[in-house]
């Protein structure tokens, strides 16, 4: 027997996996596909067929202050906790990949935590100690809760992409006399910037997606595009959420592109 | 930071003295690099310390510490740990402290508190303070039956039970609450009766439903991530697009999502009628079966990645040597092909377990009262109820839960690294 050429039940069992697969894949984005021509709709029903096509939600959504003043709480929030893991993130990334780093198992293990511990727990936890610092209702407490929850995927991207680094060239940068930091600067950061980003990226996503901790520690001042959601959803069910959904879909295909454009970029560094 | 400072004191001999200061700068620039990755650490560690671990240490102490009644009853408290018993002295001194806990405003939190214990003390709280207040000084020696003719509770052995259970700054009770557990008035330890059980139930299903969803996530991951495996490069993109815009796609968006597609009125409704599989509308929303579609759709990329990883991984020649051995296909594959694809599977599996476990906003917003999972309940106790013992207490057995997981995960893994595939 040479060539291992399929039997037809062999191949009748991968044409059904693949048609298995497909349907997975639809039942995986066709909800979100779905809800989108929704929020064309002129009527107020959430529902197929659609008679009546007009922007007439979109206008309201434009129209309705809070709206887009929840996005800038959102961004300001999610600028500014994605900006503050990805440096404490990328530090600790660093420190935990160096040959000598201290109980480097336990602590990766630690620094982990926040994303494997339920968010309910990290909110009410957050509420309580919050509170005794005056930092619920504000802007300070919402930012540093989002930074704690986003840190664990920047310290996971960047190190997987430290792991792939070959130290050689660093120590090589030491022995032509290269300080630390001018070694890192140089040598070190640019070939690991696409983690940097891509790590900084989730933080974004997390932060932008967050609600939890918004629902126990966010004052109506700081109200952020989730939380603003997770109320329109439980009150009042119509196209504007429709509408703000769809908003948020093409601005997640859009990190998604990016983040697919980065991936790519790093994969092919390291296989150069 | 230089190590040249030999110790020329040392008279043992050249080669003696040269290995003993080569030792001593290589241990000192071991040093020195240890502290550099402690210091890069540092501070990421000290933040999640400080803003991540001290705020659950202080809500699980929660579970156990009550010192409402100490702190707003201080001498009536110190009475009941001294004799344990409720006699003049007590109410006595409890007459004294309902004056100062009105100066302080602080009757409201112990009134809570001991309310959680028995219901009806709020009111007798309030109502024996306005009388004191006002000035109806008991008459000489009869405190005891001043808060009878207040309230004949007052004096009930019922009621007496409940505050020599509160004093006490340290208890069970909420964790035995949170289990559906009671002390009786033996001191002996017992389920509470049927009907106030509630806890062993919503573990049941918050394991239940996770187990369910991991399940489906498991059945329907496995065959997308072989044909990820086999598909062209080109179609493989295509899929794989398909399985992270869900995983991009706001958690609220998808929710929001299936919503609207599971309402009455909604798309797969419509189109179900239209159709003519079905007469009349199918309720899909609010139940356990809207829950536990929309945990599936929203944790079934955290298994067909990391399983695609794994099963990426594995030479074809396995499978064909096992093939040219004489194995018939499904042999093959169950035998060969499937085993080496069992860490990937479990990993994925016990991550979308542990995430389910602990879910929150689907459920909320999805399901029905019957379908709410311990996470609810905690934010229940916070919120509506303001039972403070009891939320951290479930939410101790939550984190316990989660612990032993994350364990079984990192034991799975091997590693600490979880795959985002991304």
């Amino acid at each position: 027997m040479s060539d291992p050429s399929l039997t037809r039940f062999e191949r009748n069992s991968v044409r059904l996996t693949f048609a298995a697969a497909w349907l997975v894949i639809l039942f995986l984005v066709l909800p979100i596909i779905v809800i989108m021509p929704l929020s064309f709709t002129g009527d107020t029903l959430l529902s197929y067929p659609i008679n009546d096509w007009s922007l007439r939600w979109y206008r309201v959504l434009l129209e309705q202050p809070i709206w887009g003043h929840v996005l800038k709480n959102s961004l300001i929030i999610a600028l500014a906790s994605s900006a503050l893991a990805t440096v404490l993130g990328t530090l600790a990334a660093v420190g935990l990949t160096r040959p000598m780093c201290p109980a480097r198992g336990t602590l990766t293990a630690f620094l982990l935590l926040p994303m494997i511990v339920p968010i309910i727990i990290t909110g009410v936890a957050s509420y309580f100690f919050y509170t005794k610092l005056g930092l619920t209702n504000s802007f300070a407490g919402m930012i540093l809760a989002h930074t704690i929850l986003s840190t664990p995927f920047v310290v996971i991207t960047v190190s997987a992409t430290l792991q792939g680094f070959d130290g050689n060239q660093r120590r090589a940068a030491y022995i032509l006399g290269a300080r630390p930091l001018y070694a890192f600067r140089t040598v070190v950061m640019p070939q690991i910037l696409p983690g940097i980003v891509s790590g900084a990226l989730f933080a974004f996503v997390i932060s932008f997606d967050e609600v939890i901790v918004a629902l126990f520690i966010a004052g109506g001042d700081q109200y952020t595009l989730p939380r603003q959601m997770f109320s329109g959803i439980r009150e009042n069910l119509d196209p504007t959420i429709a509408a703000v959904a769809t908003v948020m879909i093409v601005a997640s295909l859009i990190i998604l592109a990016l983040a697919q454009y980065l991936a790519s970029r790093t994969k092919r560094r390291f296989t150069r | 930071m230089s190590a040249t400072t030999v110790d020329q004191t040392d008279d043992q001999g050249g080669k003696t003295q040269a290995s003993k200061t080569m030792r001593g700068q290589l241990r000192r620039a071991n040093r020195a690099r240890r502290l550099w990755a402690a210091a890069l650490v540092a501070p990421l560690f000290l933040m999640v310390v400080v803003f991540f671990a001290l705020p659950i240490l202080g809500l699980l102490t929660g579970a156990v510490h009550s010192p409402e009644y100490v702190q707003t009853f201080p001498r009536s408290a110190e009475v009941v740990s001294q004799t344990d018993s409720f006699d003049e002295p007590f109410y006595e001194a409890l007459y004294q402290d309902l004056l100062s806990a009105y100066e302080t405003r602080s009757t409201g939190v112990a009134g809570r508190r001991l309310n959680q214990d028995l219901s009806g003390f709020s009111s007798m709280l309030r109502s024996a303070t306005r009388a004191a207040v006002r000035g109806e000084a008991p008459p000489e020696g009869g405190y005891r039956d001043w808060f009878a003719t207040q309230d004949p509770n007052w004096i009930a052995a019922e009621y007496q039970d409940a505050i020599r259970r509160t004093v006490p700054i340290y208890t069970d009770i909420f964790l035995l609450k949170a289990m559906d557990l009671e002390r009786g008035p033996d001191g002996g330890i017992s389920f509470v009766p049927e009907g106030r059980d509630l806890f062993i139930d919503v573990f049941i299903r918050t394991i239940w439903i996770s187990f369910q969803v991991t399940l489906i996530c498991a059945v329907l991951g496995y065959p997308l991530a072989w044909a990820l495996t086999r598909a062209s490069t080109f179609w493989r993109g295509i899929m794989l697009l398909g399985v992270l815009f869900p995983f991009w796609t706001s958690l609220l968006v998808r929710t929001a999502a299936w919503m609207i597609l599971l309402q009455r009125e909604g798309p797969l409704n419509t189109m179900l009628l239209g159709s003519g599989i079905i007469d009349s509308p199918l309720t899909m929303v609010f139940n356990r079966f809207g829950t536990i579609v929309a945990l599936t759709h929203i944790l079934l990329p955290f298994l067909v990645l990391p399983l695609y990883s794994v099963m990426r991984s594995i030479p074809n020649d396995y499978m064909r040597a096992a093939k040219g051995l004489g194995a018939r296909p499904v042999r093959a594959f169950l035998g060969v092909f499937v085993p080496q694809t069992m860490p990937g599977l479990s990993a994925g599996a016990v991550l979308v377990f542990i995430m389910s476990v602990g879910y929150y906003i689907t459920p909320a917003l999805l399901g029905g009262p019957n379908d709410q999972m311990i996470s609810y309940f905690i934010a229940f106790y916070v919120n509506d109820t303001i039972n403070w013992g009891l939320a951290a207490a479930l939410a101790l057995d939550l984190i316990v839960i989660t612990m032993i997981l994350y364990f079984i995960y990192q034991k799975v893994t091997g590693t600490t690294r979880i795959g985002l595939g991304a």
